[in-house]
């Protein structure tokens, strides 16, 4: 195991029903770093990131061999507290996926869901969520309207914000941009630049190209497989498999 | 100790889901017991097609309100339902935007308004206008019809409009598509696709009519006989609780609840029947 | 003779226009007419005194009251029921035969006629129980019977809510009980709210089962024991008997602007404030 891996996938195997989604898995992700999951529609990915909260525990005839390390410790292990490990490794959908409430109220929640009451330290917390994820000065006027009535791009923002306020060590994004114009895409992706600094960002990007803008390094995944892994520039330069190669080079996905 | 707090969370949302149940069953148990003692005196059969009514000389005979009830959703049947299905097609279908946003609220409303109200109209409308019009008394199968053939339009039109909308869109694209009108796609496609939620409709539709008291007791006329006609009036099951229960005691107090009885078991096998075929959709 | 599609076409849409249209007109002309001769008799006097003479004289304030505290009662004692049964049909099981049966049980109570509810509740609160004729016993009556309501609206709002919505409580840490309250439960408020209000309204408008369970007696109830006689009974009873058409009229119309302000109350508030996040 490297010293610095964040998260150290080992032998994941994942089924929903009799149907394998991931097979044989084994992958590790390094620490303060934004890692990029590729490959194309049904392949697992989003079934792997929901595996690293365990919240693909929630359909009920899912289930799971193998093990994941979480700082050196397996998630699935009976004495990890689910709702503490969620807290951990956050999550920001496909989809913006603002509750319909205000602004505050939803990037409170999480702090909320945790137990703060103070109404002081809500404030702060949210300020704080709000300017890491760029949106603070779009918003600041108007914390207490309706988080609906913000563009999609500021409401993903507002999502990854909700995110933050967890304070978390992990953050898994989901296509976060695949709605979004590009102009919001970039300044989400200015964004997770910053944010890398403070956390670890596993992302499966809606294309190639933004895995090739953002990430240090990148996992290719087809059909359950995990064909290759490796920093960007090494695996966009030279793909070791030709699975890669022609995925990279538009064949198919 | 936080799953002790969700499991005990579980165990009260459990029972407080099984409230319904266990009011289903006391309503069932408590009415059986008050009812069956004189069912059981006067005989099964001598009590449903008994065709005299006198507590006070111990004839509990049921028949003519049997007949009556039936007679009287029968004609709220034949009235509402063409009306409640053009609504709710008008609705679904060919209703401007701004109408749909009167007519929508307006049936709610329909629904919310007493039904003592609608008794009350039919006495100062309905019955002298078919007093003048038919002949008869007035109070009457028909006007009870009237009655409550509007009564029913809100259960009819909002089930039967959901099942309409419920529709897959591509339904009605396809048959726009090979070029019928709008007429034929409703009527040849939609309507029939709508088919069992349109009958659910109409039975639970019925169920209201039948069981309604307050408006049918102020135009019926009440009166203990077989009618020979729709003029004549009638005595409903529910009627003839609502009307005597107020001074009724001892055995005939039981025959009230055993009327009660007849009502609850026609309510239960209409209820049971449209359930059945909103499910087996 | 054949008629071509386009003819038909034109001779249905003729037909369902003229009954669509009737059917506003009926509706509008029992409200206004009602309307229009009760609102002239309502007045101070007539909402704060009680009634005097059997109701020939004198105000119905003890029949305002009575409703109120009827329908209170109901909707206290019914809400939670019904919200909790919705809340464990859609978030605590898969379908399987006791959601079935509780399905089945709600469906059912839905049908039962209020007269039916009447001759329960008094044989059960007023008898058995011992509740006597009371606010008390029309009250549970009423709880009972608008029990499916609430549970079939509020267990409609639940399920609109999107699966997202609870993943994303559950992603942010929240456990099955704090999802539930801080996320599903907010979204789906405007349609629990909803049936709630509509069951306010069964209740006010209701006659048949109060007067078998919470009496008819015109003096101002002094508690939950009191027995009460509800606008609806009164206006029942002033119409039936012909103690007073400009009572009658009077509380008709009192009746039918409770049940307007009630749904346009509705509207209002969700509108305001419970949609202030939509």
């Amino acid at each position: 195991m490297r010293e610095q891996s964040k998260i150290n996938i080992k032998n994941l195997n994942f089924y929903y029903g009799e149907k394998q989604v991931i097979k044989d898995l084994s992958l590790e992700i390094p620490k303060n770093e934004i890692f990029a999951i590729l490959g194309p529609a049904n392949s697992g990915i989003t079934t792997l990131l929901r595996t690293l909260n365990r919240l693909c525990h929630l359909t009920p005839e899912a289930r799971q061999e193998g093990e994941v390390f979480l700082d050196g410790k397996n998630i699935f292990d009976s004495d990890v507290s689910v709702t503490e490990l969620r807290r951990r490794v956050g999550m920001v959908f496909d989809v913006p996926t603002t509750l319909p409430m205000s602004i505050f109220d939803n990037v409170a929640l999480g702090p909320s869901l945790r137990g703060i009451k103070s109404k002081k330290i809500l404030e702060e917390e949210v300020e704080k969520a709000l300017r890491m994820s760029a949106l603070w000065d779009d918003v600041k006027d108007r914390l207490h309207t309706p988080a609906a009535r913000l563009s999609g791009g500021q409401q993903q923002r507002l999502c990854i914000a909700r995110v933050l306020a967890l304070e978390p060590e992990v953050i898994l994004l989901d296509r976060p941009c695949s709605a979004l114009d590009p102009i919001s895409t970039a300044k989400i992706e200015e964004s997770l630049m910053q944010l890398k600094e403070e956390l670890t960002i596993i992302i499966a990007p809606h294309s190639i190209q933004q895995a090739g803008r953002i990430a240090d390094r990148v996992a290719f995944m087809l059909m359950g497989d995990l064909i290759e892994e490796g920093p960007t520039q090494d695996v966009f330069s030279v793909p070791k498999d030709q699975r890669t190669n022609d995925y990279l080079t538009g064949r198919y996905g | 100790m936080k799953n002790f707090k969700e499991n005990l969370s579980e165990r009260i949302f459990f029972l407080l889901a099984l409230s319904a149940l266990s009011v289903l069953a006391l309503i069932t148990v408590f009415i059986f017991i008050k009812g069956v003692p004189i069912i059981s005196k006067v005989g099964l059969k001598n009590f449903v097609f008994g065709m005299k009514w006198a507590p006070s000389q111990g004839a509990y005979g049921i028949f003519p309100m049997i007949v009556g009830s039936i007679s009287v959703t029968l004609g709220a049947a034949i009235i509402g339902v063409p009306i409640a299905i053009c609504c709710s097609i008008f609705l679904a279908e060919f209703a401007p935007e701004t109408l749909r946003n009167i007519f929508r609220p307006a049936i709610q409303l329909l629904a919310g308004i007493p039904s003592v109200v609608y008794g009350f109209w039919g006495v100062l409308f309905i019955v002298p206008l078919i007093r003048n019009y038919l002949g008869g008394p007035g109070l009457s199968i028909l006007a009870g019809s009237i009655i409550l053939a509007i009564m029913i339009l809100p259960t009819i039109i909002s089930i039967t409009e959901v099942s309409i909308l419920a529709l897959p869109r591509h339904y009605k694209d396809g048959a726009l598509a090979l070029g019928l009108t709008h007429w034929q796609t409703i009527w040849f496609l939609l309507l029939p696709a709508a088919k069992s939620g349109i009958v659910a409709a109409i039975i639970l539709g019925l169920g209201r009519a039948i069981g309604e008291t307050m408006a049918v007791i102020m135009v019926v006329g009440n009166a203990v006989a077989l009618p020979e006609s729709i003029l004549d009036p009638v005595r409903t099951l529910t009627t003839n609780i609502g009307i005597e229960m107020g001074y009724a005691s001892g055995e005939h107090q039981q025959a009230l609840f055993a009327t009660g009885i007849v009502l609850f078991i026609i309510i239960m096998i209409m209820n049971a029947t449209a359930q059945y075929i909103t499910r087996k959709k | 003779m054949r008629i071509n599609a386009k003819t038909t076409q034109k001779i249905a849409k003729t037909i369902i226009w003229t009954a669509a249209l009737l059917v506003l007109a009926v509706l509008f002309s029992i409200i206004i007419y009602i309307l229009a001769k009760g609102i002239p008799m309502i007045s101070w006097q007539f909402l704060t005194e009680i009634p005097r003479n059997m109701g020939r004289s004198g105000g119905i304030s003890s029949s305002i009251v009575g409703t109120l505290l009827v329908t209170a009662v109901a909707v206290i004692v019914a809400t939670p029921f019904g919200i909790g049964t919705a809340i464990y049909l859609t978030e605590y099981t898969q379908e399987s035969k006791v959601t079935r049966i509780i399905r089945f049980s709600a469906e059912s109570l839905a049908g039962i006629p209020s007269i039916v509810y009447g001759l329960f509740g008094f044989i059960f609160f007023v008898i058995y129980l011992k509740m006597g004729w009371s606010i008390l016993s029309g009250g549970l009556t009423l709880a009972i019977m608008i029990l499916p309501t609430i549970i079939r609206t509020s267990e409609e709002a639940i399920r609109t809510v999107p699966q997202l919505y609870r993943e994303v409580g559950f992603s942010l840490g929240a456990t099955k009980w704090q999802a539930i309250t801080k996320t599903v439960l907010p979204s789906a408020l405007p349609g629990i709210v909803n049936g709630v209000i509509l069951s306010v309204g069964r209740c006010v408008a209701e006659t048949a089962a109060v007067m078998l369970t919470a009496g008819s007696t015109l003096r101002m109830p002094t508690s939950l024991f009191s027995p009460t006689r509800t606008m609806a009974v009164h206006f029942y009873i002033l119409a039936r008997e012909g103690i007073s058409m400009d009572n009658a009229y009077g509380t008709a119309a009192l009746l039918i602007i409770l049940i307007l302000l009630i749904n346009v109350g509705f509207n209002m508030l969700v509108n305001r404030f419970i949609a202030k996040g939509r």
